[in-house]
């Protein structure tokens, strides 16, 4: 932190007091009450925090991409449901904000930089999961509309968001048949199913969208214009796996952070158990793998800033020529989220049979950390796309 | 309305403070500096009084060159301008030379309603914004826990012990507010942003017209001899209950003997 242009510091430190003093006592009562924090992320709007890595056009601050995750680091090591709300958020607004025509940006992007709406991403479906591209949601045009039928699924914010960005079929049946709509939640034919019952990550509501012939006005089509729903899948997923690295070393640091304490503080045969080989490597391992998460998500993330051409790099040869970063963030997302899961579990360790109670919150990060190995792409999928690449015939 | 708001810098409340055994004063360097919480409160009450009575809020410090990030902490809530007094002359002040200082500041601005905390986390003596009044000639209304401008007037509900008397007096005015008057909003991202361009105008004591001889360590009216550290906590009486009840008289006994009932 003590690197950062003061501008960074000042704005983390906003976020960090805010972070231990208004979001860290409430976590664990949202948690048991399975609701999601609308009055934290409404103090993040009123910070200015939900719209940094934006276009001071859209009324963003034009901050870069890796200054942006250190806010949701510091978030989810407070509340994981919180830090990745923001991230959530952030995907689909990032999203919209790229693709849409300059009408749609104006009409449908302020209030999501603003705050003053919540984001969600819809790609996700019952037979569709590591293998997106095979949804069948159908959009067909009628009019002035576009009338979605099917099942979304696994909707982060699923009944809790203001806007969703829904990916659907409009033409052939592979990966460039697939097309984006922005979707209100008051829409006429979209209702909200039941969220499902997880085992953790409750004050994060997760629930399917059902369409029946919802008449979503034409004009919501995203960038006006058919068949690069997937793309914009796709590419969003780039920025939002960048997100969840961060979540997942925010949470590895909150598991680290008990367990450390409690080695200081817990004595066995006369001794802080802290002062034990067996539990000193297991601490210093925690802390390192977690470093070595938050160094690759942050040196991913400034691969993303030179090449949108923000940040220190700017200037520099290749800045903001935009090439494409699909792999150091699917390495980060894999690194970090496996430190987290690693980290938790350890933690939960440390603790002995403490951790292992309600009365500590680490069994419920090491219940959060599993998640993250699963959404936004499997670690398998993220594996799959680090393979493929390097074993791909040379050009 | 035009408003002042005095700030300053402190120790962070939560670090551990030093006597600087040179010129027994805090050791500014041994823990990070803060602006002080309890201003936190009357830049949140002069942030409402933008928003329901659109006033401009200026932000004063007294302090060194160093506590510039201080003014522009203040300044980052929403506030619209900084004054900032400077000399090595004023090290060392009582409560008395920083009023006085304070005061002079105050005369060569516009305004009808100085916003105080009522005491800072470092000296917690309370004198300063009833001295800065007396100084000024202006009514003083501290202890505010509510506040109220209604045309020409302010009214403050002053706490005490027993609760509060309500008190209205003419603006101009000062005004000195308690924690229990509002509760802070945290600085916007773009309210830091913002506080490093806001117009920050920096004075000296000679500027002011403040005699040299006035304020600081020589002008001081209270002198630090000596200091010592608090000595170690003792540890407390343990009350055992052996179901007899002969523990409650105990108690009672121990309670009596302190004067706490
Ligand atoms: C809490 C939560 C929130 C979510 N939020 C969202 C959201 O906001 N929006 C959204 O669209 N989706 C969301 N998802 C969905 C998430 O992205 C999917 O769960 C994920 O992509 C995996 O899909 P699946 O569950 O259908 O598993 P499947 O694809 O059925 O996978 C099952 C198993 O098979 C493995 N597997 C599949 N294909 C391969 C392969 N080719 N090679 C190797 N292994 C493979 C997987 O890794 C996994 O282990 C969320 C999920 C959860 C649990």
């Amino acid at each position: 932190m003590h690197t950062l242009p003061e501008e960074h510091r000042h704005l983390l430190e906003l976020v960090r007091g805010f972070a231990t003093t208004d979001v860290a006592p409430q976590a664990d009562g949202y948690e048991r009450a399975h609701e999601f924090p609308r009055p934290l992320f409404d103090q993040l709007a009123a910070m200015d925090l939900t719209g940094l890595p934006f276009g001071a056009a859209v009324g963003g601050s034009e901050l870069p991409y890796r200054v942006y995750l250190m806010v949701v680091e510091e978030l989810s090591r407070a509340s994981l449901a919180l830090g990745m709300g923001l991230s959530v958020h952030t995907l689909a607004t990032w999203a919209i904000d790229s693709y849409a025509t300059p009408e749609q940006r104006q009409l449908l992007v302020p209030d999501l930089v603003a705050g003053r709406a919540l984001g969600a991403y819809a790609l996700s479906e019952p037979g569709a999961g590591s293998d997106a591209a095979s949804i069948t949601t159908r959009a067909r045009r009628d009019g002035d509309v576009y009338l979605l039928t099917g099942t979304k699924a696994w909707v982060t914010h699923g009944g809790v968001a203001d806007r969703y960005l829904v990916m659907a079929r409009t033409g052939a049946a592979d990966a460039g048949g697939i097309s984006a709509f922005v979707v209100d939640a008051d829409q006429p034919g979209m209702t909200v199913a039941e969220p499902e019952s997880k085992m953790g990550l409750w004050s994060s509501p997760t629930a399917q969208l059902i369409l029946d012939d919802a008449p979503v006005p034409a004009d919501r089509l995203l960038g006006d214009v058919e068949g690069q729903g997937f793309r914009v899948g796709m590419a969003s997923l780039d920025g939002g796996r960048l997100g969840i690295a961060a979540c997942a070393v925010g949470l590895a640091q909150a598991a680290l952070d008990v367990a450390v304490g409690y080695a200081r503080e817990r004595e066995q045969f006369g001794r802080p158990i802290g002062d034990f080989q067996g539990v000193s490597f297991l601490l210093a391992d925690m802390a390192t793998r977690t470093e070595a998460a938050r160094a690759l998500y942050r040196s991913a993330a400034e691969r993303r800033d030179h090449a949108s051409g923000v940040g220190p790099h700017a200037g520099t040869p290749g800045a903001g020529t935009g090439y494409p970063t699909t792999i150091p963030s699917a390495m980060a997302k894999l690194a970090a989220t496996d430190a987290a899961m690693q980290t938790t579990t350890d933690a939960v360790q440390v603790l002995g049979g403490a951790g292992y109670t309600t009365d500590y919150p680490v069994e419920r990060y090491l219940r959060e950390a599993k998640v993250l190995q699963i959404l936004e792409g499997t670690n398998q999928i993220q594996r799959m796309l680090i393979g493929r690449q390097l074993t791909a015939p040379r050009a | 309305m035009k408003v002042l708001v005095p700030v300053k810098r402190v120790p962070d409340t939560a670090g551990e403070k030093k006597i600087d055994p040179n010129d027994n004063t805090v050791d500014r360097e041994s823990v990070e500096s803060v602006l002080c919480p309890v201003n936190e409160f009357a830049i949140e009450e002069a942030v409402r009084l933008k928003e329901s009575h659109d006033a401009e809020v200026t932000v004063l410090l007294v302090g060194p060159e160093s506590a510039q990030p201080i003014v522009r902490k203040a300044l980052s809530y929403g506030l619209d301008a900084g004054l900032q007094v400077t000399d090595d002359a004023i090290a060392g002040s009582d409560a008395l030379g920083t009023a006085r200082v304070i005061a002079k500041a105050l005369e060569e601005q516009e305004f009808d309603l100085v916003l105080f905390g009522n005491q800072s986390t470092d000296a917690r003596t309370c004198l300063v914004p009833a001295a800065v009044a007396e100084l000024l000639g202006l009514p003083s209304l501290t202890y505010a826990r509510h506040l109220e401008i209604d045309g020409g007037s302010v009214t403050v509900h002053r706490e005490h012990e027993e609760g509060w008397d309500v008190v209205t007096s003419q603006l101009p005015a000062v005004v000195s507010v308690v924690e229990a008057i509002n509760e802070p909003r945290y600085p916007s991202f773009k309210g830091i942003m913002a506080a490093k361009s806001k117009p920050l105008d920096v004075r000296s004591l000679a500027d002011l017209g403040v005699e040299p001889e006035q304020v600081g360590a020589n002008g001081a009216t209270a002198t630090m001899y000596e200091f010592k550290d608090r000595p170690p906590k003792e540890a407390g009486t343990i009350v055992e209950d052996d179901g007899t009840g002969a523990a409650a008289a105990q108690l009672a006994d121990w309670m009596t003997e302190k004067k706490f009932v």
